[in-house]
């Protein structure tokens, strides 16, 4: 599939305003006191779950590819990165100043004490790590090493599922579509159904075909 | 008997609201400048009335309206209505945990009007003389219907002000004639999927019906009550209509809400949160400052409504700010083990 050049150039600018979108319209919300008497809690947990979105979806790319050999997906896949690390920031932030009130010494003691943060603090440390290798200049430099460091991506989307897991306290629905969401993503990567995919395109492709 | 019956002493934070204070308080609302005592409670009613003209009128059954007009107002208030002050109307039933109706703080709210509230009727059984299938105006008949401003603190740190309209919960065991057996009492809610979309998710961790229990000195303490009401109404559907418990020392979640069965028994029941995870939440779940739960701190909480960048963190204080009512209770007691 090819394309002109600002045709992709405007891809990735709608989906940097995209993935804006929610961030507005749950400050709007506050903003006209439609988040309920407890804002803080609903920016930090809707924005909680737009990690997971961001993360998924940055994880859907790679098959996504695969399947349609679209090069507009791989050159989105840096940035979505980029803002599942935004996103866990500013709900690290929601949780300091919302929550806590910005007690730093309660923030070290609830650090170290409870195990749902800690996990998310992990979480949080390896988006870290992969946001600061995201540029040219540590791929040239790790060189290999580059794509081996980034697979720490699936132990984040493990310990971001059970650190959601540990805070869900009654009803297990929402976190069981993430859950079944991340597990697809994973199966599509087993190097025997990642072959697969290739194929699949031609199925789909098919029919368009036959139509031309 | 086991039964305990508490000392009239033990109301003490309505005694502790200065006569002058109550009065200056009512002719600001009621505009009953300079008259006397009598007058005043005359007035009480009308006063109480124009105390919630912002709160929506309800759909009350009929036996609920001269239960209301002859209310005891103010019959327990907080010694500091400063720092207590009301929560909003909108906030106290638009954050609600009623997972009968969905996990969500607004869900209840947004699914509460399926649910039938008239007729209801009230099962109380086990351990009694007086038991039965009693409508719920009959339980409700003897008792005044009196208001009770109590600070309602959740369990997930964050807490209210409710004035809420009930009855002593004291009174209603004791018309059941409770027998020498009676040591706990046990709640449950109505079991209804087709009212209560909650209750039909196969992803609930909650066996229902959700169930509650009160060790019968707990529960015969005067500041144990069932709900009715609140805000000068009867209770919207979200905030447990038509018939819920409060105690306001405890976590809100021993508060069952919607009750339908009350029963005097002799072994201690096993409540909902403690069935689903019995480290986190325990029989008791006396509010303790000094007792975290294993994922956040119960040292303080947030008074709500709050605003981002004042998240309004006060101290949690023992027993809500009840310990002079309720310490009693529970002398001799590991609290950290009994939790």
């Amino acid at each position: 599939m090819s394309m002109p050049r600002y045709t992709l150039t405007l891809w990735r600018i709608a989906v940097f305003i995209a993935a804006l979108v929610p961030l507005a319209y749950w400050s709007s919300q506050v903003a006209i006191n439609a988040a309920g008497p407890e804002p803080g809690r609903y920016l930090l947990l809707n924005i909680g779950q737009g990690i997971l979105w961001m993360l998924l979806l940055t994880l859907s790319l790679t098959p996504l590819t695969k399947l349609t050999r679209w090069k507009g997906f791989t050159l989105i896949r840096r940035q979505l990165g980029l803002w599942t690390l935004t996103y866990a920031l500013l709900h690290l932030f929601c949780y300091a100043v919302f929550i806590l009130g910005l007690d730093l010494s309660r923030l070290g003691s609830e650090i170290v004490r409870r195990p749902y943060i800690i996990v998310g603090m992990l979480a949080l440390t390896g988006l870290i790590v992969m946001g600061v290798t995201s540029n040219k200049w540590s791929m040239r430099k790790l060189g290999k090493r580059w794509k081996t460091l980034h697979k720490i991506v699936y132990l984040v989307l493990g310990l971001g599922l059970l650190h959601f897991l540990w805070v869900v306290r009654a009803d297990l629905e929402q976190w069981s579509l993430y859950a079944a969401v991340g597990a697809l993503l994973m199966i599509l990567r087993l190097p025997p159904i990642a072959r697969q995919l290739p194929k699949f395109r031609q199925l789909i492709k098919r029919p368009g075909q036959a139509r031309a | 008997m086991l039964i305990k019956i508490a000392k009239p002493g033990d109301l003490r934070e309505s005694d502790v609201t200065p006569e002058s204070v109550y009065l200056s308080r009512r002719r600001f609302m009621g505009g009953l400048a300079g008259v006397g005592a009598g007058l005043a409670l005359a007035g009480r009613a009308q006063a109480a009335a124009s105390d919630y003209q912002d709160v929506p009128a309800g759909n009350p059954p009929g036996w609920f309206k001269p239960k209301l007009e002859n209310a005891e107002w103010d019959s327990v208030v907080p010694a500091d209505r400063e720092l207590d002050k009301l929560t909003p109307f909108e906030d106290a039933t638009h954050y609600n945990n009623f997972y009968e109706f969905g996990t969500g703080k607004s869900d209840p709210a947004r699914n509460a009007d399926s649910l039938e509230t008239q007729p209801w009727s009230v099962v109380i059984d086990g351990e009694v003389a007086n038991g039965g299938r009693f409508d719920l105006e009959d339980i409700a008949k003897p008792s005044r219907l009196q208001e009770r401003i109590y600070r309602l603190r959740c369990v997930e740190a964050w807490s209210m002000v409710i004035p809420w309209l009930g009855i002593p919960l004291g009174d209603v065991i004791k018309r059941a004639e409770p027998t020498s057996k009676a040591k706990y009492v046990k709640f449950e809610t109505l079991v209804a999927p087709d009212q209560m979309p909650g209750q039909d998710s196969s992803f609930a961790l909650i066996d229902w019906p959700y169930t509650e229990g009160l060790r019968m000195d707990e529960a015969m303490h005067p500041l144990a009550i069932l709900g009715l009401g609140m805000y000068g109404r009867e209770l919207p559907n979200q905030n447990g209509a038509p018939f819920r418990l409060i105690v306001p020392w405890k976590y809100g979640f021993k508060s069952i809400k919607s009750i339908v069965r009350i029963s005097l028994v002799e072994e201690q029941p096993v409540n909902s949160w403690q069935a689903i995870a019995p480290d986190e939440y325990g029989f008791y779940a006396n509010v303790n400052p000094k007792v975290d739960h294993p994922r956040w701190s119960q040292a303080t909480e947030r008074r709500l409504p709050n605003s981002l960048f004042n998240p309004n963190i006060i101290d949690t204080r023992m027993f809500n700010g009840y310990a002079d009512e309720v310490a009693s209770l529970y002398q001799g007691m590991d609290l950290r083990k009994s939790f």
